[in-house]
Order: C-alpha cells, then structure tokens, then sequence
C-alpha cells in the first residue's frame, strides 16, 4: 500500500495551501499515483475505459467518494473505536457509494448503466480504503480532503488517458466524435483496444513511460 | 473508554442509524427521477424493435404519437380500468397463464393514423441465473417477428449476456414466424453457433457457451406466445 503512511501533522498557522497541502494533491498525480505506482484500483481501471466519457464519470464518481468518505473519517478520527475501524470506514464508503450510485441513476441513467456494477464495486476500491486507513485516520479533515482529490484526480488522470487511446484507437473517437471521419478519412477501429485485454496493454505502456519518467524503482 | 464494549455498540448502532437515515432519505428524494428514467427507457426500448432509432430522435415525441398502449386478458379482451403503468410485470409472470394481465403496445403508421404497422409484446421469463426480459414486435400480420429486444438480471456477462449486448443475436429474430398455419410453434433458439437456419422460419442460430440462457429465451417466448395466442388470433383474422 502507500508508501507515505502520512504522519502530516498541521499546524493551526498554515495557510490552507502551504507546500506541505499542495503535495497531498499533486504526488498523486505523479510520484504517488494510486494506479501506476501504487498499483491499487486497476480492475476499474481496465474496465470502465473503452470510452472516455464513462471514463470521466467513473473519475468523478470516485473523487467524490475518496473525498466525502476521507472527510467524514477523518472528523469522526478521534470518536472511533479502534477495534471497530475498519468497520466503521466500509460503512461510510457503502455510504458514499450508494448515494452517488443512486444520484447518477436519477441524473445519468444511461452513464450509470454503462457504469452498472462498477460504481458498487468503488466499495471494494483498494484506493478509497487505503486512504482511509493510511491517511484520513491520522490527519485533520483539510489536509484529508486534499488527499482525496488528489487521489481521486491521480486514479482519473491514468483512466482518462488509457481511455483516451482505447477510444482513439479502438474506436477512432474522442467523446464519441468520430475524429476520423470528420477529417474525411476511413478507419477501421483496432477490435483488441475494445477488450479489456487492450486495456492491460495501454495500462502496461503507461506504467513503464511513467515509471521510466520520474525514476520510481520497486524494492 | 473508546475501547469498551458499551461505547462500541453505542458508536455503531448510532452509525448505523445515521446512515440509514440518510439513505432513505436520498432514496426518496431521488425516486422520481429515477422511475422517469426507467420509464423512458422502457419507452425506448419499444421503440427500438420496430424502429432503428438514432440519439436526436425525441423518444418521448414518437411513442406518444405512434404507439398505443392497453392491456388485454388472457381471452384476448381489452380490460378497461386497467392501469398499464401499474402492471409489474414479474409478478404477472408467476400468475397462471388464464390470469395474467398482458399489456400490448401496438404501433401505428407515420402517415395513416390508426392503421397498426406492428404489434410490441412484453415477455418475462427466466434465464440461467436470474429473471429475462423483453419486447418481441410482431409485424401487422401477427405471425412474423420484426424485431425482438431482450434484457437479464444476471446473465454470464459475454455468454447469456449477450441477449441484451450483442444486436446481432437480437437480429437473429428478425423476420421468423411463431406460427405455422394456425399452429403455435415459437422461435427456438438452437444449440451451438455458427449454423444457418436461415431457411428454417421457427429456428435461430444459438450462443456458444449460453445454451441454459437460449433455453430460458425459448421457454419465454413459448410461454408469452401462449399467453397471447387468443389476443393474437382474434386480431389476426
């Protein structure tokens, strides 16, 4: 799991934005990133990325339940019974979970349809868990809420980009605008960036490029 | 204290309560959008086995104007005072046949109101896992299938699944006919894949690896075509 298991102490002078908050948002995205570094959520991840606008939801879908649940654990952090915790998280999860799930059914029919099962499945989301344990326990609510954005935008940021190229590619289309086809041009859709298989590939490719990028060896 | 056994019970029953209060008040709240949703769905979902629709089309617009929903008896007699919307069917489905309620939705001309061009019936049945679903529209003739849409609860996704995902299984219905003569015969979805039973009109090519689902489309069809066969024969003369 994380490798920072953050003892981020705030002091009450820090401004709301200092470089220690700042970090909680942006090593998500790169040094820290739930998915090609840590290696948590893929199975979303291979799943929900054959279009970019499933993509995005999913992506807003679970910032908004790392955020509302990193939040609430951490204000709760000092009332919760240590031996009951864990409990206590996967319920504020299923919390977050069902009434997001039941926002996008009542919003976004034909999303959360596309969505079906994975939306339920953001309970088991290794990522929502582990920054709940990690992070949300140990911190004030602010430097939580950051946490979870940044890590809800670290996971979106991968799916948008694998989703980017399984629709490119598989489908020649960007948000379902036929690039291809408006500049005039005939493509036949790569059938392989369509199957989860195809999504493995992109997922590999991007883990080696960012790896490669900042350095970042397993030990 | 935070660790003895009172104050943990406490802590998780008021959770407990916390969360169930907020849940059901989203669920309410949210509740009639939702069933709006479901509801234009369904709508669509007529639609889609006599028309090819496209994303602009207004779904709302063409099935006020073209389709003209009643329900009917097992006798094939319109009943009055039956609310369509209330029906579920599920809950009809497990009626015996004399005494289920069975909703017609027939769809009119574009240019000549009033003259039905199809006929869309419901079917509920079940499948390998769990409950399946549909629309069969039959052309004016009431024998011949114009195109049928199937939806499932909990089919092997890429197996039996493929019911509702793969358009070409669904296409595979078209133009079959359920009766032969006066003969009430079905369609039966075959064993295997990859056959031609393009000759045959009562047989369409099977799912490999989804022979239970097949089963469970072919025992739903058989027992709907049933259930409308009097409403079927009395329109059809």
């Amino acid at each position: 799991m994380s490798t920072e298991v953050a003892e981020v102490e705030v002091k009450k002078s820090e401004p709301l934005f200092s470089k220690r908050n700042k970090k909680l948002i942006s090593n998500p995205l790169d040094i820290d990133n739930p998915i090609t570094v840590q290696v948590l959520g893929i199975c979303s991840a291979l799943a929900v990325t054959t279009q970019m606008k499933p993509a995005l939801v999913m992506t807003l879908a679970l910032s908004v339940v790392t955020i509302s649940s990193n939040v609430l654990i951490s204000a709760m952090r000092n009332a919760i019974p240590s031996r009951i915790r864990i409990i206590v998280q996967l319920a504020v999860v299923s919390l977050s979970v069902i009434l997001v799930d039941q926002v996008l059914k009542a919003y976004v029919y034909e999303v959360s349809k596309q969505l079906s099962v994975f939306v339920g499945l953001i309970i088991t989301n290794c990522i929502v868990m582990g920054r709940l344990e990690a992070f949300a326990m140990g911190n004030k609510p602010w430097p939580s809420f950051l946490d979870g954005l940044g890590n809800g935008l670290g996971y979106g940021l991968i799916l948008m980009v694998v989703a980017f190229f399984r629709e490119f590619l598989g489908s020649g289309a960007i948000f379902g605008f036929k690039v291809f086809e408006a500049i005039g041009l005939h493509y036949q859709g790569n059938g392989l960036m369509l199957l989860p298989a195809g999504a493995c590939v992109v997922v590999g490719v991007v883990i080696w490029v960012q790896r490669s990028l900042n350095g970042y060896r397993e030990h | 204290m935070r660790q003895s056994n009172l104050y943990i019970i406490l802590f998780a029953g008021a959770l407990t309560l916390v969360s169930a209060g907020l849940l059901s008040l989203a669920s309410e709240g949210l509740k009639e959008r939702q069933q709006a949703n479901i509801a234009l769905e369904q709508k669509k979902n007529i639609l889609s086995t006599v028309v090819e629709l496209k994303d602009s089309d207004n779904i709302e617009e063409i099935y006020a104007k073209r389709v003209k929903a009643f329900v009917v008896d097992a006798e094939g007699n319109i009943k009055e005072g039956v609310e369509l919307k209330k029906i579920n069917l599920a809950a009809e489905y497990k009626k015996p046949v004399e005494q289920r309620l069975l909703p017609v939705y027939e769809f009119t001309s574009e240019t000549e109101p009033g003259k039905i061009e199809s006929v869309v019936l419901p079917v509920y049945g079940f499948g390998l896992w769990n409950d399946i679903w549909g629309f069969v529209a039959l052309e004016s003739d009431f024998n011949t299938i114009r195109g049928v849409k199937f939806d499932h609860k909990g089919e092997t996704p890429g197996l039996g699944a493929r019911i509702q995902s793969d358009d070409e299984v669904q296409k595979r219905y078209k133009g079959k006919s359920i009766y032969d003569n006066d003969k009430l015969v079905s369609v039966t979805m075959m064993k295997g894949e990859g056959n031609d039973y393009a000759s045959d009109a009562h047989k369409v090519d099977g799912m490999s690896g989804a022979t239970l689902t097949a089963k469970g489309v072919n025992n739903m069809l058989v027992d709907y075509f049933n259930s409308y066969d009097k409403y079927i024969k009395k329109n059809s003369k």
